[in-house]
């Protein structure tokens, strides 16, 4: 078993390595940048680079679908007609937009040490432990978006009109069916532009966790100017990383929201 | 043929049927009871480890902090408001080299996080010491409060300036054409027709930035600004004691709902002439 989970992680190792666009056979850094500061291997900064940006990606590609499911149930109790649903979904929404993304990040950060420290110290296991950074990152970007998801969502909801729910009643649909037919596909389609920008928002909220130790494209290129005194060119390194992130991105999102319009009228 | 002499006397609707005990209610309440568990922990925390000693020595420097925090902001929101009319003028621009110039800054302080820009300019900029020093810049960039203040007024004005184009590219047309027909002058036009209809729209946009800022604003506890999350960072590396971030999290809380609820009075009061 662990031989095939070897095999398996050497195979996406040699994947990522091939399609990886600054260290790869067709990087930039292999190309442009041999003999400088950007070297890909030893003599330079290259492959710790494009190490980070690796996880800042990574990092972004996988809080975003626990955002979207947590948001998606957060906004449908927001509609509810149960009064506490309802209070309870907006205490969630009220906490974790009016809390700064670094508290939310600290609070997780520790708040999660200390509660597992606890939970092992009752087992009799006293040694300090150190919480995944990439974890907690996760678990606090994923709340954040969450939270701003829901109010996307919920206007969009709100867009949808009533005919479409007594359409799926008619049809004799159940109610997850009819949510599964008829309102998500038009819900995607209206709330597309919304959230494209909350994923703007997490790619650059994503920066946030290099402060507890994730070795992200920030922390890796901080490190880089610490030790070669060149700040200047690797933060704007760094910064030229997420515009092109930003870029890339937001052309993804125009391919999409043109995909899901595809089946209204062309004029 | 009968006649009914009697009236049926009036008599109570029939009784609601109990409510149903659905899925729904049962995830609110069970919700509802984490948040309020939650809610009673903290207090239980807090009232546990309560310190008056702490407090003394810790309660003065998050007073300070939260001044400092209000300061950065409200300084570079203003200074970021005057920056961004040349850059929304810019966007406007029917000069290509204006428009792609004020394109080219907006996005790159829209694109990259503040806090990467927040170390450009710290980190940074510290390798052209000499450079700044000749022309006799230096004293401004080497603290770090001076640092902040400069990235964020930048940043700030970039999407302030986006707010105002989208702003005023949102007044009708047949408003120009109105105030062309009444022979006003441009300015006059601009500034008594255009911008007040334009900032109606603009308020809800200003006031999320505002909001947007206050928790941006954050991270310059990492170059060493003593703001409230650098006064709480301070506390929580010396007393190891959660609390503090429970104190911060319920200052920033309670700036952002009041400003929130400032800004929701201010405006229905705006718009209450558009209200039917």
């Amino acid at each position: 078993m662990s031989g095939l989970f070897a095999a398996l992680f050497s195979g996406i190792a040699w994947i990522v390595s091939t399609i990886d666009p600054f260290c790869g056979p067709a990087g930039i850094f292999r190309w442009f940048g041999s003999g400088t500061l950007l070297a890909c291997g030893d003599t330079g900064w290259g492959d710790e680079i494009a190490y980070g940006f690796l996880v800042t990606a990574s990092l972004a590609i996988a809080t975003l679908p626990v955002g979207l499911v947590i948001g998606f149930f957060v906004a449908l109790a927001k509609q509810s007609n149960e009064r506490a649903l309802r209070l309870a979904a907006n205490i969630y929404t009220t906490i974790f937009r009016g809390l700064p993304e670094l508290l939310t990040l600290f609070i997780v950060y520790y708040g999660l040490q200390i509660l597992v420290q606890q939970f092992l110290a009752t087992l009799g296991y006293e040694d300090p432990i150190e919480i995944n950074a990439f974890a907690a990152g996760m678990i606090a970007l994923g709340v954040v978006f969450s939270a701003y998801c829901s109010e996307v969502l919920l206007s969009a909801f709100k867009a949808i009109p009533q005919g479409q729910y007594e359409a799926g009643d008619a049809l004799g649909f159940h109610r997850g069916k009819t949510m599964r037919l008829i309102i998500l596909p038009q819900l995607v389609r209206i709330a597309l532009p919304g959230l494209g920008n909350l994923w703007m928002a997490l790619l650059k909220d994503t920066a946030l966790v290099s402060v507890v130790g994730l070795p992200d494209i920030l922390r890796q290129t901080g490190i880089a100017a610490r030790v070669t005194k060149e700040a200047f060119q690797f933060f704007g390194i760094a910064c030229i990383l997420f515009l092109i992130l930003a870029m890339v991105s937001s052309i993804a999102f125009s391919a999409l929201e043109r995909w899901t319009k595809r089946a209204e009228m062309h004029r | 043929m009968s006649i009914a002499d009697t009236m049926i006397p009036p008599q109570a609707p029939p009784p609601a049927p109990p409510r149903a005990y659905t899925l729904s209610r049962f995830v609110g309440s069970v919700a509802l009871g984490i948040w309020l568990a939650l809610g009673v922990g903290i207090f239980f925390t807090v009232v546990e480890g309560w310190d008056p000693e702490k407090l003394a020595r810790y309660g003065p420097s998050f007073l300070s902090g939260l001044g400092v925090t209000l300061m950065l902001v409200t300084s570079s929101i203003l200074m970021g408001a005057v920056l961004s009319l040349p850059v929304a003028l810019g966007r406007m621009s029917k000069h290509r080299l204006w428009s792609w110039l004020a394109y080219a800054y907006v996005y790159f302080f829209r694109g990259t996080p503040l806090i990467t820009q927040l170390f450009l300019v710290y980190y940074g900029l510290g390798s052209f010491r000499p450079e700044l020093q000749s022309i006799g810049l230096w004293w401004f960039f080497r603290d770090a409060w001076n640092c902040a203040l400069f990235t964020f007024t930048l940043n700030t004005a970039a999407y302030q300036a986006e707010i105002l184009r989208g702003a005023i590219e949102s007044v009708p047309r047949g408003q120009h054409e109105g105030a062309a027909a009444l022979g006003l002058p441009e300015r006059v036009a601009f500034f008594k027709i255009i911008l007040p209809q334009a900032m109606i729209v603009a308020l809800r946009p200003y006031g999320n930035e505002i909001i947007l800022m206050i928790k941006g604003s954050a991270i310059v506890a990492i170059v060493t600004v003593f703001d409230l999350m650098g006064e709480t960072r301070r506390a929580f590396s010396r007393t190891f004691d959660y609390q503090m971030y429970v104190w911060a999290a319920a200052l920033y809380l309670l700036i952002v709902e009041v400003l929130r609820n400032i800004w929701g009075w201010l405006e229905a009061r705006l718009t209450r002439h558009l209200k039917r």
